[in-house]
């Protein structure tokens, strides 16, 4: 028994730096040309990365091709990173991107504290930045800029659809389970709102750590003590997963309904439909709905057999064609000079893609894009590999996210 | 009902005991770990990724073979076991004459390959694993709901727990083994064969990771971050209970268990710190760790 404190000490130092290792991948330094480049910037490694992560970079390398880059004599290359959820290592990683390697848009970026501090980052370095993966309505509202674009969904459009149809149903007083950062107390607040708005009560709050949190079970009894109707779920990814699980364990499942205000298709399939069967949720995409999005989720599907797109990857694959769509039409030596023409450009023209069909970008920087309510199927109702969802409310673009006025954009002028 | 610092008493009664039950996989998992430190004098970072090596391979079994989770039980930590053993054959026998942080480097090395290649095969959403039939539903304790599988994880790993201290204190292959840990060269002299005695011990330990790997599978989704959620906190708590001393390992487990599940009820965005926060008492006030030895 010899071991050095010491040593011990400096095992568990290690493990606190144990993600710093992981460096991003990125090509040697470039001077700036005319070849676009894009950074997909999202996380490979942790809870999120089922959610955004290398079907992201699919999906971007996807539209490239569909828009017809190289016949149009555009000549597009693609980044990736991985930024751990950690906001100083996703500024890092754009900082480095703009300042060393010619990166004209970023894409994707999940983990709203992330996607705020990348925000900020384009707006000081005047490149085009398209958020998809992170969901706080900051992104649209007092911190938005002229840089950003938000696309596939986000807290309030979340809060409203799913939010509103279970308080609709019934579900009068909640109990949350929210995630310790700024996506959490985003979808906590405004779901709050809407149900004490809609005369229920919310009973209490367990705010938990992110992402360290894997055991779910203590939340769970304290919101049963509480005796609440709904059991709603700030959270996402892997750990939406983890507390529906440990919430059919403990037997909550019975008198409470689980609101699950944000899911992905791609945790519905890690859950099992036998678990996850009558949850409701809100996705801006389904690789079901029409021929299109059929023929687009069968062309990713071949390049990621084990997963079908969610709404972000689907959008980082819509965003990539509209910008895409806006630099040939301005021209790539004005793109690339300012993001923020980029951007306005975007603005001014509807969006058309396989995915979420034609769609307006408000001023703000708000992709109207339709939220679908939809209900897991059952085992038996699902009919093939990936069927999961029945449609039950569609809510137009227009009335599907915060009203312009409400969101106190500086850019909004009233 | 009367009530705790404004907490109803059952609530109370509830947190205290899932405590317990996550401090039976903190001591199960900080056992392995002990018994690595205490033996080898190595510092198994890798020690989160075998006993999310269990839980795959339990996965992989029921799903690629049909092997349900009775067979699972012994058969998973067997596998990782063998995986060990030619683990410490291959490449970790080869550092026990340089510095320990070395060994550190190596195995924490290892723990990031296996954890990336879990991920490119399964991706990081988990994979669903069902609770055994025969351990499925719940019994009402008055105070709370407890799920039988719960249940039975705590007992198991009390058992695990108490076997393995046994093993080591009292029967003839422990004293073998820890007198092989005070003077190598003197058990050789006497006929032992030492260096398969410590793979053997290597092997040991990460069958005991594995083992806490299939009891987690049903519990929380089997996917490839679930050790390194797991490690550090018991890094932790081994420090806590004193290097290499496998009492201390054990009682630390289960009473650091408990303060997180109080954390969770009075502030629960302390949960993950709270245990760091103990750490640095217990050094501040008792160096070598509670029921360490002094050096």
């Amino acid at each position: 028994m010899t071991i050095s404190r010491r040593a011990l000490l400096g095992a568990t130092a290690a493990g606190a730096i144990m993600p710093v290792i992981t460096a991003p991948w990125a090509p040697a330094a470039r001077a700036a040309t005319s070849v676009v480049r894009i950074g997909v910037l999202n996380d490979q490694s942790g809870p999120y990365r089922d959610v955004s992560g290398l079907n992201s970079v699919v999906c971007v390398k996807q539209a490239i091709q569909d828009f017809g880059a190289a016949n149009k004599g555009l000549t597009v290359e693609v980044l990736s990173a991985d930024h751990q959820n950690k906001p100083d290592v996703g500024a890092g990683i754009a900082r480095q991107w703009f300042d060393r390697d010619g990166v004209d848009m970023i894409i994707d970026v999940p983990t709203s504290s992330v996607g705020l501090a990348v925000a900020s980052v384009c707006r000081e370095k005047n490149r085009a930045y398209i958020n998809v993966g992170a969901g706080t309505a900051e992104l649209t509202g007092a911190q938005c800029a002229a840089t950003t674009i938000h696309w596939a969904y986000d807290t309030w459009m979340l809060a409203h659809s799913t939010g509103g149809a279970t308080v609709k149903a019934g579900g009068d007083t909640w109990y949350f389970l929210t995630a310790d950062y700024v996506f959490g107390h985003d979808l906590d607040r405004e779901t709050s709102g809407f149900v004490t708005a809609a005369g229920g009560k919310v009973l209490g709050h367990s705010t938990y750590p992110f992402p360290s949190t894997t055991d779910f079970s203590s939340f769970l009894l304290q919101a049963q003590a509480t005796g609440a109707k709904v059991l709603g779920l700030a959270n996402a990814g892997a750990d939406t997963v983890n507390s529906i699980k440990q919430a059919h364990e403990f037997g909550l499942t019975g008198k409470t309904r689980i609101a699950a205000l944000l899911m992905f298709i791609t945790d519905v399939h890690a859950l099992g439909l036998a678990t996850a069967q009558g949850l409701v949720l809100t996705e801006s995409f389904y690789w079901n709905m029409n021929e299109k999005t059929r023929a687009f989720a069968m062309r990713i599907k071949e390049k990621t057999p084990n997963n079908m797109p969610n709404m972000v990857q689907a959008g980082c694959y819509a965003g990539t064609i509209h910008y895409l769509k806006a630099i040939a039409d301005m021209g790539v030596a004005a793109a690339k000079a300012s993001g923020a023409a980029a951007i306005a450009r975007m603005k001014a023209m509807p969006t058309e893609d396989d995915a979420f069909g034609t769609c307006h970008i408000r001023e703000d920087g708000r992709v109207l894009v339709p939220a679908y309510l939809f209900e897991v199927k059952t085992p038996a109702e699902s009919k093939e590999p990936w069927d999961y969802y029945k449609l039950l409310v569609t809510t137009p673009g227009n009335e599907a996210f915060r009203p312009l006025a409400d969101g106190h954009c500086p850019l909004v002028h009233a | 009902m009367f009530s705790i610092f404004g907490v109803p008493a059952p609530l109370l009664f509830g947190q205290l005991l899932l405590g317990l039950i996550n401090g039976g996989f903190y001591a199960m998992l900080s056992l392995g770990l002990a018994v690595i430190f205490g033996m080898l004098n190595i510092i198994n970072f890798a020690h989160g990724a075998m006993f999310m090596m269990g839980a795959f391979v339990a996965w992989m079994l029921l799903n690629y073979l049909g092997i349900n989770y009775w067979f699972a039980l012994p058969l998973a930590p067997l596998i990782v076991g063998v995986f060990g053993f030619v683990l410490e054959k291959t490449i970790i026998s080869r550092l026990y004459k340089l510095d320990h942080l070395y060994g550190l480097l190596l195995t924490f090395g290892l723990a990031l390959v296996l954890e990336g290649l879990f991920r490119n095969g399964y991706g990081s959403s988990g994979m669903p694993y069902q609770i055994p039939a025969l351990l499925g539903g719940a019994v009402n304790l008055g105070f709370m709901f407890l799920p039988i599988y719960r249940g039975w994880v705590i007992v198991v790993a009390l058992v695990v727990c108490i076997a393995t201290w046994m093993l080591i204190e009292k029967t003839k292959l422990g004293s073998l083994l820890r007198a092989a840990t005070e003077n190598p060269a003197l058990v050789q002299a006497f006929g032992v064969n030492v260096p398969r005695l410590v793979t053997l011990t290597f092997a040991g330990g990460v069958a005991l990771a594995a083992f806490a790997g299939v009891l987690a599978a049903p519990i929380y989704s089997v996917n490839p971050n679930m050790g390194s959620n797991f490690i550090n906190t018991v890094f932790a708590v081994v420090v806590i209970g004193g290097m290499g001393s496998i009492f201390g390992a054990i009682v630390s487990g289960f009473g650091l268990g408990v303060i997180e599940g109080l954390t969770k009820v009075f502030y629960p965005q302390a949960s993950d710190t709270v245990i760091f926060v103990v750490m640095v008492l217990v050094l501040l006030t008792r160096p070598a760790g509670l029921f360490g030895k002094a050096a």
